[in-house]
Formats: C-alpha cells, sequence, structure tokens
C-alpha cells in the first residue's frame, strides 16, 4: 500500500517548482502542518504567508498577491475553504479573473470521525458553479504530481480538492499526460462506463476488474477536471457504452453524478445511475468505511452493473 | 494640484456624478459625494496612477472596498481619461462596462469589488507583494462605515499589523449612516478609532469633507515604520447638496429633474465661492 498522501505529492513537486519560480508563493490558514506543507515553509519561509484561521482572509490576500504579480497557493481545509471564504472566491478570484490556486485539503470524508462540519460534500456543487473556476479532484499521488505542474502552467482561478490519506494507486507511474478538462480512460470497455473522480477511481478501477470475470466490459474514465467537463468523452461513453455510473465522495446533489447527467440528458440520454452521498450528515469513520456505507464500493457497483445491463 | 484647484475639482465630480445616475436613473447618490472629496484628494493630490498606463507596475492601487462609491470612482477614471468621459453616459446601462459596481474592465480599476468587507484584505495582499519584491507604491483602500460590521475586515486588519504593512492605507468613510440608519443604532461601531488604534495601527482622525486636512493627512501625516494607517475620515453623507446631507434615504435614491436643477445650482454656487477665496 502506498503511504504518500496527495497533499505531500503536492508539496513535494510545488517546493520544486518555487525553487525555479520565485513568484511562487504558498499561503496557510494555520494549516501547514496537515496541508503536509512544513517541508516548503522551512526552506523557502519568504515564499510562504501565514494568515491565522482566516479563511476570507486568506482568499482576498492570494487574490491581492495574485493581482501584483505572484502566483499564490492557497492551501486550507477543504470544507471551510470551498464554503466559508466562497463569496471571496467568486468575486476576488473568479470575477475578478486573479490567477489563484485554492488547493482544498482533507477534502471528502477524510477527516473521518471529525463529522460533518468538518467534512467537504457540497465543494464540487459550490465551486463549479462559479463561472470560470476550474474544479479538479486528482486521483493519486502521481495524479497530483501531473496535475501540480499542468496547474502552475495554467494562468486562472482553480479549486482543487485532495484527501487527507494515502490512497492506493490508481497509476502505474506519473509517466502519462495530463490535462486540465480532459478524461483520461483508464479502463477500455464497452457494455458500460464508470466515471469516477478523486478516491473514487480506485474504486472504480477495482469493480472493472471484477466485472471483467463476469464477462461485462467496462469502460473506465477518471474525470479529474469536473469543470471544464470532457463533454466529449462523456458522450462517447453514452454512445458507445449505452450505460454510465458516477461514483463521488460527495453529495449526490450538484457534484460529478449531477455534472455528467446534465450533458447526458441534454444530449445524449441514457440510464445512468449515481453513487454518492444522500442528503444527509455523512456516517463517520474511514473513508473505506464510509464509502462501502454508501455503496461506493467496487461490489457495489458490480451488483448495480449487473442490475443494469440485465445480467444480475 | 493646490488645495483650491482640488476643491474645486471635488465640486465638478460631484456635477459629473449627479449629471450621471440622474441620467441612469440609478446610483448611491449619497454614498458617492460623501466620499468625493477623498478620492479627489487621492487621485489628485497623493497617488501616483498615469491614464496612459493603467498596468504601470510602480502605481500605487487604489480598492473601493466601498464598491458602491462607484459614480465617484468612474467620473474620476473618466476625467483624467482613463476612458472617454462621453462612457458615463452609459453607466448602468444594457451591456455597459460602467456597472453599478467596480468592474475591473474599465481601465483604472484595480478589482471588482463591491460585495462589504473584501477590500482590505485584497489591499493586504497587494501590500504584501510590494514588500516581497521591494517595489515602492502604496495601497489605499477606502471601507465604508457601515462595512465594519463584516468580520472579514477584522481578519484583514490583524493581517496588516502582522505584517508591518507600513505602505497600506485605510480609508473610512465615517458618516456614520448606513441604508437602514444610522451605524449606532443598526450595529454599533463605537468607539472605532480605539478598536483599530488596538489592532495595531497608526490611527489619524480627519475630517474628510476638508481638502487642506485630507491632503495634509495623507501626504504628511506622521508614517510610524512598521504600521499600517486607518484614516479616520468624518464626512457628512450627501455632502454639497443641501437636501442630500445627512437623510439615509438618499445612500441610494435618484434626483428628480427638479432635485438635479437645485443640486447642481448649489454646487455652482460653491464653485464660485472657491473662487472667491482666492481673491
Amino acid at each position: 500500500m502506498n503511504q504518500i498522501a496527495n497533499r505531500q505529492a503536492l508539496c513535494e513537486k510545488l517546493l520544486e517548482l518555487a525553487r525555479k519560480d520565485r513568484d511562487i508563493v504558498l499561503l496557510a490558514s494555520d494549516s501547514r502542518g496537515s496541508a503536509s506543507m512544513v517541508p516548503f515553509v522551512k526552506e523557502l519561509p519568504e515564499q510562504f504567508v501565514e494568515t491565522g484561521i482566516a479563511e476570507q482572509n486568506i482568499v482576498g490576500i492570494a487574490a491581492g498577491l495574485a493581482h501584483s504579480g505572484k502566483k499564490p497557493w492557497v492551501t486550507s481545509p477543504a470544507c471551510f475553504l470551498s464554503m466559508r471564504a466562497i463569496e471571496q472566491v467568486k468575486v476576488d478570484v473568479a470575477y475578478s479573473a486573479t490567477n489563484v490556486k485554492l488547493i482544498g485539503i482533507s477534502g471528502g470524508v477524510s477527516y473521518g470521525a471529525l463529522g460533518m462540519s468538518h467534512h467537504s460534500l457540497q465543494d464540487i456543487a459550490v465551486t463549479r458553479a462559479i463561472p470560470g473556476l476550474a474544479v479538479i479532484l486528482p486521483a493519486d499521488r502521481h495524479e497530483t504530481k501531473r496535475m501540480t505542474e499542468a496547474l502552475a502552467a495554467h494562468e486562472g482561478g482553480v479549486y482543487v480538492r485532495i484527501g487527507r490519506n494515502p490512497v492506493e494507486d490508481s497509476y502505474e507511474s506519473d509517466d502519462y499526460p495530463f490535462e486540465i478538462g480532459k478524461a483520461v480512460t483508464m479502463r477500455e470497455g464497452n457494455d458500460v462506463t464508470l466515471i469516477a473522480a478523486g478516491e473514487t477511481v480506485r474504486v472504480a478501477l477495482d469493480a472493472a476488474d471484477l466485472l471483467r470475470a463476469d464477462g461485462v466490459g467496462c469502460r473506465v474514465l477518471n474525470m479529474h477536471t469536473i469543470k471544464p467537463l470532457d463533454t466529449e468523452a462523456i458522450l462517447k461513453a453514452a454512445e458507445e457504452t449505452g450505460r454510465i455510473i458516477t461514483l463521488e465522495e460527495h453529495s449526490i446533489y450538484g457534484g460529478l453524478g449531477a455534472a455528467v447527467a446534465e450533458t447526458v440528458v441534454q444530449h445524449r440520454p441514457v440510464p445512468m445511475r449515481i453513487l454518492g452521498i444522500p442528503d444527509e450528515p455523512a456516517i463517520t469513520g474511514k473513508t473505506s468505511e464510509v464509502f462501502a456505507h454508501y455503496g461506493i464500493s467496487a461490489a457495489n457497483v458490480r451488483t448495480v452493473a449487473l442490475a443494469m445491463s440485465g445480467k444480475g | 494640484m493646490n488645495i483650491d484647484e482640488l476643491r474645486r475639482k471635488a465640486v465638478q465630480i460631484r456635477m459629473d456624478l449627479l449629471r450621471m445616475i440622474h441620467h441612469a436613473k440609478t446610483g448611491h447618490t449619497g454614498s458617492s459625494l460623501s466620499n468625493t472629496d477623498i478620492l479627489v484628494a487621492l487621485y489628485y493630490g497623493v497617488m501616483r496612477v498615469d491614464a496612459a498606463r493603467p498596468k504601470w507596475e510602480e502605481r500605487d492601487r487604489f480598492i473601493a472596498s466601498k464598491g458602491h462609491a462607484v459614480e465617484s470612482l468612474y467620473c474620476i477614471l473618466a476625467d483624467k481619461g482613463f476612458f472617454p468621459k462621453e462612457e458615463l453616459k452609459t453607466y448602468s446601462r444594457f451591456g455597459s462596462r460602467l456597472i453599478g459596481h467596480p468592474n475591473n474592465k474599465v481601465p483604472g480599476v484595480e478589482m471588482n469589488t463591491g460585495a462589504l468587507g473584501h477590500g482590505l484584505s485584497i489591499a493586504v495582499g497587494m501590500a504584501k507583494a510590494a514588500k516581497m519584491d521591494g517595489k515602492p507604491y502604496r495601497v489605499y483602500t477606502l471601507m465604508g462605515d457601515g462595512e465594519q460590521a463584516e468580520g472579514s475586515v477584522w481578519e484583514a486588519a490583524m493581517a496588516g499589523a502582522h505584517y508591518k504593512l507600513d505602505n497600506l492605507i485605510g480609508i473610512i468613510d465615517r458618516n456614520k449612516l448606513q441604508i437602514s440608519g444610522t451605524t449606532e443604532e443598526v450595529m454599533g461601531l463605537e468607539p472605532l478609532e480605539e478598536k483599530w488604534a488596538a489592532f495595531g495601527w497608526n490611527v489619524v482622525p480627519v475630517n474628510g469633507n476638508d481638502m487642506a486636512e485630507l491632503v495634509d493627512a495623507l501626504q504628511a501625516a506622521p508614517r510610524e515604520a512598521g504600521k499600517p494607517i486607518l484614516l479616520m475620515a468624518y464626512t457628512t453623507k450627501g455632502k454639497g447638496v443641501s437636501f442630500a446631507e445627512n437623510v439615509p434615504h438618499w445612500h441610494h435614491h435618484v434626483p428628480s429633474d427638479a432635485e438635479l436643477e437645485q443640486a447642481l445650482a448649489e454646487l455652482a454656487g460653491q464653485l464660485q465661492e472657491i473662487a472667491g477665496d482666492r481673491v
């Protein structure tokens, strides 16, 4: 099992980039530890800004830094960054078109037992409704590295959500092309498509392996960028596989499943199932336990896929 | 510009913004009249800006945290040549870039503002960037007094002092009125000077409708190394137009034809008085 959390991979890559580009500035809201950013702070203190526990202020300051030519990366718990500071994200980042990277750390249910106040299960719905803001969930440490490089080269506001704990790799290495807005086809298949993002990509891959044994050809799309959405890949999947299942560590309202459904229903209606967190404060526990409880598991995806394809 | 020239400029800007609001049939009349002297002092007397180079790197920055002061800001930017004065007639019209809160598509407007409590954080970021890069520019932000109820103002106040941003100047348009009544009725702010001082700012009280005092405070006020400045500018809402002064209703009220005529006549009288002072 991989022991490197995505936040560590991000810190490592960002530090590497920041050594060469002195305009990169890291910001943290009393969260340098939880963001795994201590190595950055120790090595490049001149490129670090601490704001204390003040999410509105951290986003406003980042916008001011960006306006003055800096390249700010805000690291702050996803639950607070995406909700408490959302007006600053809307006005100071998106509307004013400032080049601010917003990194929501410990996202989804990765704060586990801390409960709804610390879970971020509405962040995708909220951020993807903001014009011009890109929304990205990397699947593993490899993708986090590639994404960090891509974001450094990208001019504009971005919201990224990463989890707290190490996740099993979905990629064998970071030697693959990562493009903002382009889904990655992780498995080929023509009976059903699984669309996942972030930590649910691994679940989708495991489900595809189970379904292969059942004789069901399962396509897996890693929709790491939820906005701008790769509608081409989605419509191709609808056309070629006729069935879509989405998996997400998010409320079933307004997240990946909703985004995919909006596209599918308007342009190529096919049967869909949306697996995510229902309209309730999520149960607490380890991510795998929470996922299993809500059917975001390889076993349940297999059951759903078999039923959809008439083989269940 | 000398003080009389600045005073005359302020009266002319008041005339321009009243005409603009009357033409558009919308606008924050009282608020813009209140802070016109402050913006004139900044843009014609203190700040280093260049209409020919709106993005000039060394320019001083102004953030209208109080975004509803936009009418005075647009009239000043047009007067300085950032965009054609003729365009003021499009204010608030369909598709115009001169919308009812600051829009950074307009040359000279740095950031989109209007949601209250944002400007100081942005200004802190800009002032911090200047420090990091060793650049000499200053950052000014104008806040409303009603806006002081936003918690984010105080987050930014802490940060400005924490980072010893002596290149940052916060200005409060302390006219003591907000849309629902007096600030002290709506959400008591006093003792406001003491609060800012307690947050580590160098607080400078000033009559915000007195050009000589304003320019003196902005240019010559004792600057303390390592401390941001808070200019507490005591003003009159609706300043310059007798029937609008200190009337909450004028926060967001449009003058009728007759009211515009009277207001312009009063302002013309003020121009003559200033000219008379010089004789």
